[in-house]
């Protein structure tokens, strides 16, 4: 097996290096073409009346990066539910896509066995502070608009999101799957009201055998596009 | 109490940009106004031919613009471009194509896989010295049933083809990787080794600034150890360029 490897690697060694006729360039972005001089400007259709000056163009203002903060409830599958905070930032690629990461941080409570047995503990308290990190891919769905009385309407969207991530809890780093759906409400062109339901799955074998739990998350957030 | 604050903050934002909007004159028969940032969004105004309208700000591909008698509206890029600036000469406005998947200086991207049996989660940054030799940084974290842990690198890559669609590439890189065993299974101590590995892989351009990513990669882990241990990499993932 290992072999195989290794002749694939010298043959994409040699594929890439036939190709390194381009190293001569290595610094440089090579012979890039310059266009041919334009005898004339393109025709204009119209002539618009504004008057002409010569002016710096102030750059556009792009806000395709949205911040913000959330809190809500965790429920911890076997630990109880609790309070959920963390943040948020995503970059909007398309108005269909966008990538977010999130952080958050839980706190697990008593398992029913640790109720009922009294004193016995499964976990120290410091293991049951919950805390991950997710990284997902978004797509908006359903745009639209609410109004809110006679004179005020409010843009809004669903979105789906789906990722991967790692959760801290129990004394372990454990590799998660997290799926989702939110509400946004934007309450200016920047500034926007998030509700957010998401289901954090990891394998945990605290209870003798693994399984995978589900972690059902749901949250309210704040977030600003800058 | 946030949300005021928020608020706040962009609305002096906003003020404080607006002495200097770029303003553009409509070249088209008119320009179309919708509500909102996406095509679904209604259109509830439209400004005439040879008016000028300012540019508040820009979201992906729609354009927040603000016509003479104060009305607000999204205007997609296609109908931005057919737009002229106050001396008379056509506006720019660029979207991102394949040659710039070519030329893009920095790209950003995540992928995940299977690194020796373990899940693997990997964040890297990009700087392209020229289209066909570009430095990687990367960091990821390794989840694995017996350890986990996580790893460093630094990466050259050359692609040989970069103006291809699917461009292959191939890799050399150095880094470090510190595992942590789960105590409750195996014995053993926390490590920190140097490594170094070769691979090759596909980049792949999907649309606007989106590109796919999928690559094998050898890692050589220099244990202080009689034996150096070997682990194979499979990734797949996404990343942008900017």
């Amino acid at each position: 097996m290992e072999s195989r490897f290794r002749v694939l690697f010298l043959i994409a060694l040699v594929f890439t290096m036939s190709g390194c006729a381009a190293t001569k360039n290595l610094f440089g972005f090579g012979n890039e073409e310059t266009p041919p001089p334009t005898s004339e400007p393109p025709g204009q259709v119209i002539d618009p009346e504004v008057e002409r000056r010569e002016i710096k163009e102030p750059a556009i203002d792009k806000e395709d990066f949205e911040i913000g903060v959330f809190t809500g409830i965790m429920s911890i599958e076997d630990f109880g539910t609790n309070l959920v905070y963390g943040a948020r930032i995503a970059y909007h690629l398309t108005e269909g896509f966008f990538i977010e990461a999130t952080v958050g941080r839980s706190e697990g409570g008593l398992t029913s066995f640790e109720i009922l047995s009294g004193g016995a503990r499964l976990i120290s308290d410091s293991e049951r502070i919950l805390t991950y990190y997710n990284l997902n891919l978004g797509y908006n769905i359903l745009p639209g608009e609410v109004f809110f009385g006679e004179g005020r309407a409010y843009n809004e969207q669903l979105y789906l999101i789906a990722g991967l991530g790692s959760t801290r809890f129990a004394g372990d780093d454990r590799f998660t799957v997290n799926v989702g759906a939110g509400y946004r409400l934007l309450l200016t062109d920047s500034v926007a009201f998030h509700v957010d339901f998401r289901d954090h799955l990891f394998d945990i074998d605290l209870f003798g055998e693994e399984k995978t739990a589900h972690n059902l998350e749901a949250h309210i957030g704040v977030t600003v596009f800058f | 109490m946030l949300a005021a604050f928020a608020l706040q903050l962009t609305l002096t934002g906003s003020v404080l940009a607006a002495d200097e909007l770029r303003e553009v004159a409509v070249a088209d028969p008119y320009l179309e106004m919708h509500t909102g940032p996406g095509r679904g969004y209604p259109i509830f105004h439209v400004v005439d031919r040879g008016e000028t309208v300012s540019i508040i700000m820009q979201r992906t591909d729609w354009y927040l613009v603000r016509d003479a008698d104060g009305d607000e509206g999204w205007v997609d890029r296609e109908q931005m471009e057919l737009t002229l600036k106050p001396d008379g000469s056509a506006v720019d406005f660029k979207r991102a194509t394949i040659k710039d998947f070519t030329n893009a200086r920095w790209e950003l991207g995540l992928l995940a896989g299977d690194f020796g049996g373990a899940n693997i989660i990997s964040v890297y940054g990009g700087y392209s010295l020229n289209p066909y030799v570009s430095i990687e940084v990367w960091g990821s974290q390794i989840l694995g049933n017996f350890s986990n842990g996580w790893m460093g690198s630094v990466n050259v890559v050359h692609e040989a083809f970069p103006e291809w669609r699917i461009s292959p590439f191939f890799t050399l890189g150095a880094g470090v990787i510190h595992t942590e065993p789960k105590s409750t299974i195996v014995q053993g101590e926390d490590r920190t080794d140097q490594i170094g590995h070769v691979g090759a892989g596909f980049r792949i351009y999907a649309t606007r600034r989106f590109v796919l990513r999928a690559e094998y990669k050898s890692y050589v882990v220099f244990t202080s150890r009689d034996d150096n241990e070997e682990v194979e990499e499979w990734k797949v993932g996404f990343a942008f360029f900017f």
